[in-house]
């Protein structure tokens, strides 16, 4: 009779282990160069750390004409990306799917959308405004983002995606259309094409799990 | 007795004629409303959307019948050579610049006229490359 009670528990026990397993624990991978960094520690002793890559600092004016730079993300996970307002290919399409995203997460103050304009010929903080009123984006939850050529352009490549002009394309402007999530720590956790519907359906499951590991 | 079978027959074969007729034009039409969804797609469905609903302030959505309606013959002009102006639609003001599509044949510019046109609520039947010829020949710009 003792041993069939052990039994029974050992066997619950298991039970209860296995189903704590299935429990999703997803985490999103950290994307980018990386390097091993030596750090001391509080003791004196001395181990071996991973530095990710991140977002270096940034300043440029919004559609409002004020600055913006790294502080204004603080705290913050974000979805970038790289447009124009007068890109007729993939922009719309890209846009119009992260505007849904940003209608769904209206009301959480912790997600923020940046778009960086490549046009730094036509896209004057004022015609950033004007598009964006158009799209239905009226909050400092979007930041859409003008500045010059240089800083902008190199600016892509911290977030892995190409950017250039070519004279020979009928708009000038060639970039790919990539939704970049960053996390807090201004890490790249994910890069989601945004005229692909199946990789903004990701998106919107992968958002949950960032934030989820910001609040621990 | 005889007669009024014999009659009926006759009537009813010449009821499947006229019915297997309009088969081959509502059959026609439907091929081309298939091809006009490809190329829509391809072309217009990133600015229109997916039930041509447009994009906010930016693009108009092809929902509204009584503008498409009046402006039948001007649809074609307006795909092949966009369109730069100030138009109201569903009672929204829009002014942004639509590209054009001048490497559109009359025949896909015919198909995808059709698909427009009996999508999205709008019910206006099938339009052919003859018609679209004759509406280029009309394009103000
Ligand atoms: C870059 C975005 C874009 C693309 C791509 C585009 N359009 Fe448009 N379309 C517009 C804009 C903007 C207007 C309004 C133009 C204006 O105000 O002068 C418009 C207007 C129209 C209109 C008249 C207004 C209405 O809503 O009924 C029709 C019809 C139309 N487009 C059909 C098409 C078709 C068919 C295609 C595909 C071949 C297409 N468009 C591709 C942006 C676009």
């Amino acid at each position: 009779m003792k041993s069939r009670a052990y039994l029974f528990y050992t066997l619950l026990s298991c039970f209860i282990l296995l189903f704590s397993a299935c429990q999703e624990n997803r985490k999103l991978p950290v994307y980018g160069q990386r390097e091993a960094i030596t750090v001391k520690n509080p003791d004196g002793s001395t181990s071996i750390d991973t530095l990710y890559q991140s977002i270096p600092a940034f300043r440029f004016l919004n559609q409002d004409s004020v600055y913006i730079d790294n502080a204004t993300f603080k705290d913050k996970i974000y979805i970038a990306d790289f447009f124009f307002t007068s890109c007729s290919g993939i922009c719309p399409v890209m846009h119009r799917n992260m505007k849904d995203i940003y209608e769904k997460y209206k009301d959480n103050p912790k997600v923020m959308f940046l778009s960086h304009t490549i046009d730094f010929k036509y896209d004057k903080p004022n015609v950033l405004k004007r598009y964006a009123k158009k799209l239905g984006v009226n909050t400092s939850k979007w930041q859409f983002a003008y500045g010059e050529k240089e800083p902008v352009y190199q600016l892509a490549k911290d977030y892995l995606v190409a950017v250039f002009e070519d004279s020979k394309e009928k708009e000038n402007y060639v970039h790919e259309g990539y939704l970049i999530l960053v996390d807090q720590q201004k890490h790249i956790r994910g890069a989601y094409d945004g005229t692909n519907p199946d990789q903004v359906a990701q998106l919107l499951k992968d958002l949950p799990v960032l934030l989820a590991e910001d609040n621990k | 007795m005889r007669r009024t079978v014999l009659s009926l027959i006759f009537i009813a074969a010449i009821a499947s004629m006229i019915y297997s007729c309009q088969g081959a034009d509502q059959l026609k039409q439907d091929i081309y409303y298939t091809n006009g969804r490809d190329i829509y797609i391809k072309n217009c469905q990133n600015c229109h959307g997916v039930n041509g609903e447009g994009l906010g302030a930016l693009t108009p959505g092809l929902t509204d019948s009584i503008f498409l309606k009046e402006n039948k013959q001007k649809i074609a002009c307006i795909i092949k050579y966009g369109m730069d102006s100030t138009i109201t639609i569903n009672g929204q003001q829009f002014e942004d610049k639509m590209p054009d599509f001048n490497t559109l044949a009359n025949i896909d510019l015919a198909q995808l006229i059709v698909y427009v046109t009996n999508s999205f609520g709008n019910k206006q039947g099938m339009y052919t490359p003859e018609q679209v010829a004759a509406d280029l020949k009309k394009c103000s710009n």
